[in-house]
């Protein structure tokens, strides 16, 4: 696609020049990419940065308290709508967290080579929302310190949980998720740890990046075996990251609910995902590239190709939204006609329409090259996006509920501080690790980098080499 | 190095070139191969698919490994679900099957990816023997250049062919940025 048509000839190498900037080497792409860890002074941002994600975390700390204390009252929910903010942000956040297995995973397998340089913190961005987003359904259960009975295990109360329930398939999808984002992570970052351990210049830095790197040192024997296992686990990961997001669509589709009931469901939900974590990446990576200097890395040519991820799963999104109000009517039903209507014209319309803006209306700024390349249009436009699919989630969870069958079971959300409070807190979770991230790993995949500098490229001849007999 | 002869000094693991480039690694290992020797491994700072043909490493049980995984994954996963809601605790849930196949299908293909992920990744180090905490190439301090921008190329005494002196004499024709002996 669009990295093909900048694959020209570029000395000996067949690399295309946008993905990586001029004059980079083995040594520059390594040593520059391991002192923001190892040797760099910390930037006095970096400090700014995770004091003020510190202080949101506190306040997550305090919302958790009171949750304990006083018990799911404290937010605005309450039955018919019992699922509110904390679906609302689970999705959000497990949205956000597909972005990095799509980056390393299907990306990966369509040889694009443009994600070397953002897989690894794409990946982080998916452990750490996914940490957020599987928060939500454990605070939800009014009596979190009783969550393992989500778990099959032989227990005295001679009772198993029912495997027919979309709410435990999110279980396993929830965790299976997490471990494998994390196997993969890991796996990816097992060389770089080998180049932080051989590089660091403290003690304590070799021992705890030579434990992490498990000893690690090159073999051509062990690259063969590790890029199989690389393979294989994207091709792993690429059909998981498709089953979550279905399965968590399924949590709202398999229900009769007017407006859930539908089967437009789960490819909606898969491309709202990719798109709201797109949409994350590129909030991260403009920033990140300009405070460390990693242009050369995460070039204009990654922006764009986001942008226009962004740009195309923003139209499937767009043909969710139409499918959903277009079969709302032409179903006949007159609930889900209702509701429909109840969401467009009723107490929430501000939030839909709000959404319609962020989603359909401002992404269609991306068609012009001139947004794509400017950098804080850009910026801005992902923010929005953020913003419209946390308030996709919020029409879809919280107008269906507050709108269905009987009007006696109508009742208007409204949301508490504590509400507020939760999600800002896991906003402050979500960057304290990654801050933390940032600088105690290496950001971008080194060793995947020193394959595309130019001197990597391998002579088409190796005959020509002078021969030296024994 | 030592002038003691060469009986007296204590064995090596092999004998370690330097390479700045990876195209001068490659013919290395050919120029070696055709020389004769066998026991040999290359280290490189990146995955590089001609280094691993050039020693004649081809396929790995991985891929059998993996499907072993999760092969395992699903008979587990829908051997749970089928044990409990069929044998251990029967329960009537709206009229459906106790054998409810299709509701049991997301979470049989959960736990397929999780064991088939599990194994790929144990599988990996294992066969490559990670965790280990020692190795003896590791001696050698311009080694951890292998991480950075160098090219190594090891071969090892328990070749055949190996000898410490007509083995250097060898590898030094093959000019590379430097040779030493890797200690055990």
């Amino acid at each position: 696609m669009s990295v093909e048509t900048g694959r020209k000839s570029y000395g000996v190498s067949d690399v295309p020049p946008a993905i990586i900037g001029p004059g980079q080497t083995f040594e520059t792409v390594t040593d520059r990419i391991s002192q923001v860890v190892l040797t760099r002074k910390t930037p006095r941002g970096w400090f700014i940065g995770l004091g003020i994600s510190l202080m949101l975390l506190m306040v997550f700390v305090m919302s958790l308290g009171m949750l304990l204390a006083y018990g799911t009252g404290i937010w605005g929910l309450n039955i018919p709508v019992g699922w509110a903010f904390d679906i609302v942000n689970f999705v959000w956040w497990v949205g956000i967290a597909h972005a990095g297995t799509l980056i390393s995973a299907i990306l990966l397998l369509l040889r694009q080579e443009w994600r070397t340089s953002i897989n690894r913190f794409a990946e982080a961005m998916t452990l750490f929302a996914v940490s957020c987003a599987g928060l939500y359904p454990l605070m939800h259960l009014g009596r979190p310190w009783l969550a393992y009975w989500l778990l099959p295990y032989p227990n005295t109360m001679g009772m198993w949980p029912n495997f027919r329930s979309p709410l435990l398939w999110d279980v396993f999808a929830i965790s299976t998720y997490a471990s494998v984002s994390f196997l993969f992570w890991y796996t990816g970052l097992i060389p770089d740890l080998a180049t932080l351990r051989d590089r660091s210049p403290s003690l304590v830095g070799r021992k705890i990046y030579g434990i992490l790197a498990m000893g690690w040192r090159g073999s051509a024997r062990h690259w063969q075996r590790y890029e199989t296992a690389y393979l294989l686990l994207a091709g792993l990961s690429t059909p998981l990251v498709v089953s979550v997001h279905t399965i968590v669509s399924f949590d709202f589709a398999v229900s009769v609910i007017p407006g859930w009931h539908a089967t437009i469901f789960p490819p909606y939900f898969v491309a709202g995902a990719i798109f709201s974590g797109f949409a994350m990446v590129v909030t991260l990576s403009i920033p990140i590239r300009k405070f460390y200097d990693l242009e050369d890395f995460i070039t204009a040519k990654h922006l764009d190709n986001m942008a226009r991820v962004m740009l195309a799963t923003g139209l499937i999104v767009a043909y969710g939204y139409t499918m959903e109000a277009f079969m709302a009517w032409y179903s006949g039903n007159v609930y889900e006609r209702y509701m429909m209507w109840a969401r467009m014209f009723g107490h929430f319309a501000p939030a839909y329409w709000a959404l319609v803006l962020c989603n359909i209306l401002i992404p269609q700024l991306m068609w012009f090259k001139r947004v794509r390349s400017n950098l804080p249009a850009l910026w801005v436009i992902s923010i929005v996006v953020n913003v419209g699919m946390w308030l996709e989630r919020y029409v879809i969870v919280v107008t269906s509920l507050s709108r269905d069958f009987l009007p006696s079971s109508w009742f208007k959300f409204v949301p508490t501080f504590w509400d507020w409070s939760t999600f800002v807190g896991t906003l402050g979770l979500f960057f304290t690790l990654l801050f933390l991230f940032i600088r105690v790993l290496p950001m971008i995949s080194i060793f995947e980098m020193r394959a595309l500098v130019p001197e990597a490229a391998l002579k088409e001849d190796l005959q020509d080499t002078p021969e030296v007999s024994r | 190095m030592s002038t003691r002869p060469a009986a007296i000094r204590p064995p090596i693991y092999g004998l370690l070139a330097e390479f700045s480039d990876p195209n001068e690694l490659i013919a290395a290992i050919r120029q070696a191969r055709a020389g004769g020797y066998r026991r040999m491994d290359a280290y490189t700072p990146y995955p590089i698919e001609e280094v691993s043909e050039e020693l004649g490493v081809h396929g790995n049980s991985l891929p059998l490994i993996v499907l072993i995984g999760g092969i395992v994954g699903l008979c587990a996963g829908y051997g749970l679900q089928y044990w409990a809601s069929v044998i251990e605790y029967p329960l009537n849930v709206g009229g459906r099957p106790f054998n409810s196949l299709i509701s049991f299908i997301p979470i049989t293909f959960e736990t397929t990816v999780l064991f088939a992920a599990l194994s790929a990744v144990l599988g990996m180090l294992a066969l490559n023997g990670l965790p280990m905490p020692y190795h003896p190439v590791f001696n050698v301090p311009r080694f951890a250049l292998a991480s950075r921008d160098r090219f190594f190329l090891c071969i090892e005494a328990t070749d055949p062919m190996f000898d410490r002196e007509l083995t250097r004499r060898f590898l030094e024709r093959l000019v590379p940025r430097s040779v030493a002996e890797v200690d055990h």
